[in-house]
């Protein structure tokens, strides 16, 4: 496309959608078709259910899991691993604050 | 002793707010004192919701460490119980929760990979369609220019200023905890479930108002001028291929 | 729209079973285990699509199955929630389910959920307003309904009758069947003070249609007395199993389920919990013809 105009041309859109076909049909992807990749994050074998979280239990828990309203954490997370571009990063140093009220 | 509704409110209340008094006329063994035994039904309420929201968004609670996830989340619980017997349906507005978190807030990503999984999870649980197949989609070219599609119940996009799917690629994996420098610029996603697998893929610029318009039920001639007005590097034939090759496309609507 | 499949009736055997957990779906399938029947909770299949829906067919395809709901709040003071009746009703219609059961509890209040399974007062108020719910719950639902009994850590000043009678009232005045959960017969009996063979002897036998084994976690209350947690977190216990074969001479083979909910094991450990149930319920058929008599108690 070498310039914007408000619509675009029925034609334009029906040899795209032509395009598109192929790309699809040719084994390799094309170079922008790329940008749309799929991404492996949970998606490995078997763990896509689990994935799903728990749902509906007709338990209780022997688990405990009580906590005030003031805590003291540090976050202790793979945030601190990655840092933004302005030079940030998650990383947090004690914690240490009231909580508004839960 | 008030009517049977006061005593099941008064109930409810004493489970959700820690600091209240075990509600009257609840007892323990032999009449006598219930309170720690009333802390289990506390605990029960909590512990489970806490563990419904970390299975929910396990990437989050991977970038901010289980202790801070589940105090986290322990707080969006008791202000936000769920409404419904359904808890597939709860968490939907736990994103913008983290994102009014203070404390939440050295990890300013932190929301979007929330929204991100929140998304995940409603493509799991979507209603199920056939995606078009290549013949079906090769008879439709004659008419591409009239064309509305119809997108997979299952489609979501999450729209982000930070670089969502690096850091949510990056943090669910395994391992990867070798400091990384993220990459400037948004980046959008887009969430499919084709068949049984959730699918994640990194948009091309112009491709989620592109998306987003057709999901509206603009023709396609009308999407692609409003991606193309966002994005001057919008590739029409590119973002249809990504559409056609992930199993988007379910059907069409628009005169032949 | 996904085909509808009729599975037609498949009662749910006389065997051990195991509650169907999203972690083992792959290995059912593939490995096809010879256990009796699955059960599920109706609220875990109330999406719309996706993976849950496919394997649940795929299960039922292979084996009977029983749809247990955790969250109608038939004890609630307030009404049922139309709405949760409803996709009960079209659950049922589309995996026809050979038993369909509910909790003796209330979970849900002024629209708020709160994913337990609470204690109510045994009263005649509270027993009219439950047979009130359970007969919605059978007219919305075209098929009878088992309510199960509950495990609890508090009681109410204001109860004036037993669990038993007030099931046994229940039973009388709706027709229902009772799911009869023998682990929480246990931890009711450690949690108040009772004996579990006393309440084993009194409960309604011939109206059990399905058992419940599940494990439970030991902790003490604020006196030091036990207090035991009802977490489906572990193996069922050895007194549990003891109080099962009890139950078995009074109830004769009945669908008994492995409930293990939390901290849920690899595939062969609840299947082994399952084989174990199948190998009481095959004792309790050669030792005895049916559950007429009462037998003398260990």
């Amino acid at each position: 496309m070498t310039y914007q105009t408000k619509t675009i041309s029925g034609v334009a859109v029906v040899s795209a959608f032509a395009a598109a076909l192929s790309i699809v049909a040719s084994a390799a992807p094309a170079a922008a078709e790329d940008e749309q990749e799929k991404c492996y994050g949970v998606a490995k074998a078997g763990e896509n259910d689990c994935a799903a979280g728990p749902g509906t239990t007709c338990a209780g828990t022997s688990k405990i899991d009580y906590q005030g309203n003031s805590w003291k954490l540090v976050p202790k997370g793979t945030c601190e691993t990655m840092e933004l571009p302005d030079g940030r990063n998650g990383s947090l140093t004690a914690l240490e604050r009231d909580l508004p009220p839960a | 002793m008030g009517t049977a509704m006061d005593n099941e409110a008064a109930f409810a209340r004493a489970l959700l707010d820690a600091e209240a008094a075990v509600p009257a006329g609840i007892e323990g063994r032999e009449g006598g004192g219930a309170e720690r035994r009333f802390a289990v039904y506390r605990n029960n309420v909590h512990a489970n919701l806490v563990d419904v929201l970390a299975g929910r968004f396990p990437v989050s609670a991977k970038l901010v460490g289980d202790a801070f996830f589940r105090a986290m989340a322990r707080i969006y619980v008791a202000k936000t119980p769920p409404d419904s017997a359904v808890l597939l349906r709860y968490g939907g507005g736990f994103a913008d929760f983290v994102a009014g978190f203070p404390p939440a807030a050295p990890v300013p990503y932190l929301a979007d990979v929330a929204r991100l999984e929140w998304a995940w999870h409603g493509a799991y649980h979507a209603a199920d369609a056939e995606p078009l197949p290549q013949e079906a989609l090769a008879a439709l070219v004659p008419r591409a220019e009239r064309l509305a599609l119809t997108l997979h119940p299952s489609l979501r996009l999450v729209r982000s200023n930070y670089p969502l799917v690096t850091i949510w690629e990056r943090a669910a994996r395994d391992g990867g905890d070798e400091p990384v420098r993220l990459p400037a610029g948004g980046e959008d996603a887009l969430v499919l479930r084709p068949a049984l697998e959730v699918e994640v893929r990194r948009l091309p610029e112009g491709g989620a108002v592109f998306i987003q318009a057709l999901q509206d039920g603009a023709r396609l001639p009308e999407a692609a001028a409003s991606a193309s007005a966002a994005a001057l590097a919008f590739d029409l034939a590119a973002s249809l291929a990504g559409l056609m090759r992930s199993g988007a496309v379910v059907g069409t609507s628009g005169s032949a | 729209m996904a085909a509808s499949v009729s599975f037609g009736t498949n009662p749910v055997p006389p065997r051990g079973g195991a509650g169907l957990k999203p972690e083992h779906y792959r290995t059912i399938l593939d490995s096809a285990p010879d256990v009796g029947w699955f059960e599920v909770h109706a609220e875990n299949y109330m999406g719309e699509g996706g993976p849950p829906h496919a394997y649940l067919t795929a299960i039922r395809e292979r084996y009977p199955v029983s749809l247990h709901g955790v969250g109608l709040s038939i004890g609630g003071a307030g009404p049922l929630d139309k709405a949760h009746l409803s996709r009960l009703r079209v659950l049922a219609d589309r995996y026809e389910p050979g038993l369909f059961s509910e909790h003796l509890a209330w979970s849900s209040h002024d629209s708020v959920y709160l994913n337990d399974l609470l204690p109510l007062p045994y009263t005649d108020a509270t027993l009219s307003r439950v047979c009130d719910h359970i007969d919605e719950v059978h007219d919305a639902m075209a098929r009878p309904m088992l309510l199960e009994n509950p495990s609890t850590y508090v009681a109410y000043a204001e109860t004036t009758m037993s669990e038993i009678e007030f099931l046994r009232a229940v039973v009388r005045r709706t027709g229902c069947g009772l799911l009869l959960d023998v682990n929480n017969v246990f931890v009711q009996a450690i949690n108040h003070g009772f004996d579990p063979f006393d309440y084993l002897d009194a409960f309604p036998a011939e109206h059990v249609r399905e058992i419940h084994l599940g494990g439970h976690a030991e902790d003490e209350d604020a006196g030091g007395a036990p207090l035991l947690i009802d977490d489906h977190g572990r193996e069922v216990a050895g007194p549990v199993w003891t109080l099962y074969a009890e139950a078995l001479k009074k109830t004769g083979p009945v669908p008994t389920l492995i409930e293990w909910d939390n901290d849920v094991p690899a595939w062969e450990g609840l299947f082994a919990e399952a084989k174990r149930a199948d190998a009481a319920i095959a004792a309790c058929r050669t030792s005895q013809p049916g559950p007429a008599g009462a037998s003398p108690r260990p």
